[in-house]
């Protein structure tokens, strides 16, 4: 923020800046420069803001009307659905936001594993972001539990179980976890704490996020270092606000399609019978979302190991701007990195959909399968690509790129001019 | 060209898991019905809203509970649209329990539009109790609690069978084609002709398990009319905004020679 001199036009103006400089940070978000060939891949951020402050208002609404009482919380939300003035809409788009939010987090996080946004020195964003995703998932855990249905009890006790696998003190954190020798009234009366607790705590971790993306400045498609202020760069406003406006409204039009046409279809219809202790259904299964995750855990035969195994998957990501060798961050030089990338897309869809399917058969077999190359990815093709890949080569700026073959001509024009 | 054919198969593996049905092997699919209330424009059939809570008042009633529903829904926007005196008829024809009074004493009174729709039996377990032992469950919800929704429902109601040979059934237990398992304790209640319809439809079963089904539908999503009017609008006014947006934002990057 150092580099720009900002002095308020106004004598009040500048006497509030003198005390606060919120008009100086105002002018600092304005004027922030930002690589000029930045791709729709990079509205992602913005539009997670909007998913953000989206689920806390609807999320505040809605408290306002839930009850959470294992008796009474089922109830509530059918009170919600046909009794409170536009609560249906203000209910359809707080559980479809949880969707779109984590629709909009998976792509924000692959963008960043294709152009290699995680590596130096942007390693600490990246961290930043992994545990707004963990709180994320934590969040919405609990939120499904809340309105109480089948769905909600049984995954609220497939989840909490997880923690039996601790060895020796498993039983007893487990109980701890739900207040009571199973999950019940006291387990649900934490978990809407929590709910309402944890997206504040996203919000904070948000604007440190940010910060830190404030301090190197973004990464771009072609991942190079770029002069700031330069002919590379443009102020984040108009130009980013105006295509970040843009494709939110883009994704808004998916938003309400969902919402309003077909708002039960990412739910399972399991949710809406009433929790009941004594019958257990066919088919637990959590929110899509989480089904990779899920697909990890039981393809383990061990429940310790499963459970390991599957915390392993997110926190190995932490580690992952260390175990990725490579001194070029993006993808786009990167011919071989590029197709293991792609692999590893496939192999987390692949675990996704095995995790809705029964684990039994060729589904166990495909997730072990999947659940061996996720790790595989991070642990030897990450490592190894890094150090044996000849790279493209790489321009020196975004207006004048070196491409002097090797790399696709559809990629090269792409890189030009598009991108 | 590798890099393609990957692109290729994480397309097609998008497409499979998108279209992949979700029923487990035993089960028949449900019959697909053309509802008046599918689409992006569905409406409720009038008609067969009101006709299906005839079936539901007649015959469903003395089991399944509706516990989410109030009598003044019935004549609100959007559902059977009964008047406002039919409404004020329907809900005195019941006798519901209120209390205490200032005596301590609980007393019945007849319903009013505001009351909740009265349950056959007092709770969960003498519901049970009285069904051989299965709880028929309530029916505000129903038709978003089953997979397959409304033609589910239908299919269920219209399901009922003599089971194939070298199949047994215990006492109280029906055949069905379309029930998970095959096996349903709900008699099939449903007979040509069991309901005297007001607006003189032949009640055939198979008109019967519509109307009723509609009416379900209705009951478990009663925004879903105004659902569908809002959502063409916001979506219709997001599509003008964007295209706005769109212009502008080109507007604004034709100042640097970069294309957005």
């Amino acid at each position: 923020m150092s580099e720009h001199e900002y002095v308020p036009k106004s004598k009040a103006g500048k006497w509030f800046n003198d005390r606060l400089p919120l008009l100086t940070l105002g002018a600092h978000l304005t004027d922030y420069p930002t690589p000029k060939n930045l791709n729709y891949w990079w509205t992602f951020g913005g539009i997670l803001t909007f998913c953000l402050i989206t689920q806390i208002v609807t999320g505040i609404v809605l408290a306002m009307h839930y009850v959470a009482h294992a008796d009474l919380a089922f109830a509530s939300v059918e009170h919600i659905m046909r009794d409170v003035n536009y609560g249906w809409l203000i209910r359809y788009i707080h559980s479809n936001g949880a969707s779109m939010f984590f629709l909009a987090v998976y792509i924000h996080i692959f963008r960043s594993l294709f152009y290699g946004s995680y590596k130096s020195p942007r390693e600490v964003i990246w961290i930043i972001g992994l545990m707004i995703y963990l709180l994320m998932m934590a969040a919405a855990f609990m939120g499904y539990v809340l309105p109480w249905g089948q769905m909600s009890f049984w995954g609220a006790t497939v989840i909490t179980n997880l923690f039996s696998a601790i060895p020796l003190v498993g039983d007893s954190i487990t109980t701890w976890l739900w207040g009571a020798y199973s999950v019940d009234n006291p387990t649900l009366n934490r978990f809407f704490s929590l709910h309402y607790l944890i997206p504040f705590l996203i919000l904070g971790l948000v604007v440190l996020h940010i910060w830190a993306l404030h301090v190197p400045g973004n990464n771009n498609p072609v991942g190079i270092d770029i002069k700031k202020p330069s002919k590379d760069t443009v102020p984040f406003h108009p130009y980013i606000t105006i295509k970040d406006a843009f494709a939110l409204l883009v994704f808004m039009i998916v938003f309400a399609g969902f919402v309003f046409f077909t708002p039960n279809v990412l739910g399972h219809s399991d949710n809406y019978i009433p929790a009941n202790p004594l019958v257990t259904p066919a088919h637990i299964v959590p929110e899509w979302y989480l089904l990779p995750f899920y697909a990890i855990l039981r393809s383990v035969p061990d429940k310790l190991g499963g459970v390991i195994l599957m915390f392993g998957a997110i926190f190995i990501l932490f580690v992952l701007p260390w175990l990725d060798t490579s001194k070029v961050r993006s993808a786009v030089f990167r011919p071989i990195y590029r197709q293991f990338y792609w692999i590893f897309v496939l192999d987390v869809l692949m675990l996704g959909y095995v995790g809705a399917m029964p684990a039994e058969g060729i589904y166990l077999v495909l997730a072990r399968a999947g659940t061996i190359y996720y790790f595989a990815h991070f642990i030897i093709v990450m490592p190894v690509v890094g150090l044996l890949e000849k790279t493209d080569p790489v321009p020196l700026s975004i207006s004048d790129p070196v491409l002097t073959g090797g790399a696709e001509p559809s990629l090269a024009r792409k890189v030009n001019d598009k991108v | 060209m590798i890099k393609f054919n990957i692109k290729l198969l994480v397309i097609s593996f998008l497409l499979l898991i998108s279209l992949r049905p979700l029923h487990s092997a035993e089960m028949v699919d449900p019959i697909k019905v053309d509802w008046s209330f599918k689409g992006l424009t569905g409406t409720f059939d009038r008609a067969s809203l009101q006709r299906g809570f005839q079936v539901y008042k007649e015959v469903c009633a003395s089991c399944h509970s509706m516990q989410y529903l109030s009598y003044r829904n019935l004549g609100e926007p959007g559902g059977p649209e009964f008047s406002e005196q039919e409404v004020k008829a329907i809900a005195a024809s019941f006798e519901i329990e209120d209390g205490p009074d200032s005596q301590g004493e609980m007393f019945t009174r007849p319903g009013k539009p505001s009351d909740k729709f009265k349950s056959p039996y007092p709770n969960t377990q003498a519901a049970t109790a009285a069904n051989g032992g299965a709880y028929p469950p309530d029916m505000s919800v129903l038709v978003k609690a089953r997979k397959g929704g409304a033609n589910y429902i239908y299919s269920v109601l219209v399901g009922y069978e003599d089971p194939p040979p070298g199949v047994t059934l215990d006492d109280g237990v029906y055949y069905n084609k379309y029930m998970a398992g095959n096996k349903i304790k709900m008699p099939n209640n449903l007979m040509d002709g069991l309901v005297e319809y007001a607006d003189g439809t032949d009640s055939t079963v198979d008109q019967m398990a519509k109307d009723v089904t509609t009416f379900l539908a209705w009951a478990a999503e009663p925004e879903l009319e105004e659902r569908h009017r809002t959502g063409v609008k916001v979506i219709i006014y997001l599509i003008l905004l964007t295209t706005l947006v769109y212009l502008s934002m080109k507007k604004i990057w034709s100042r640097i020679d970069t294309e957005v």
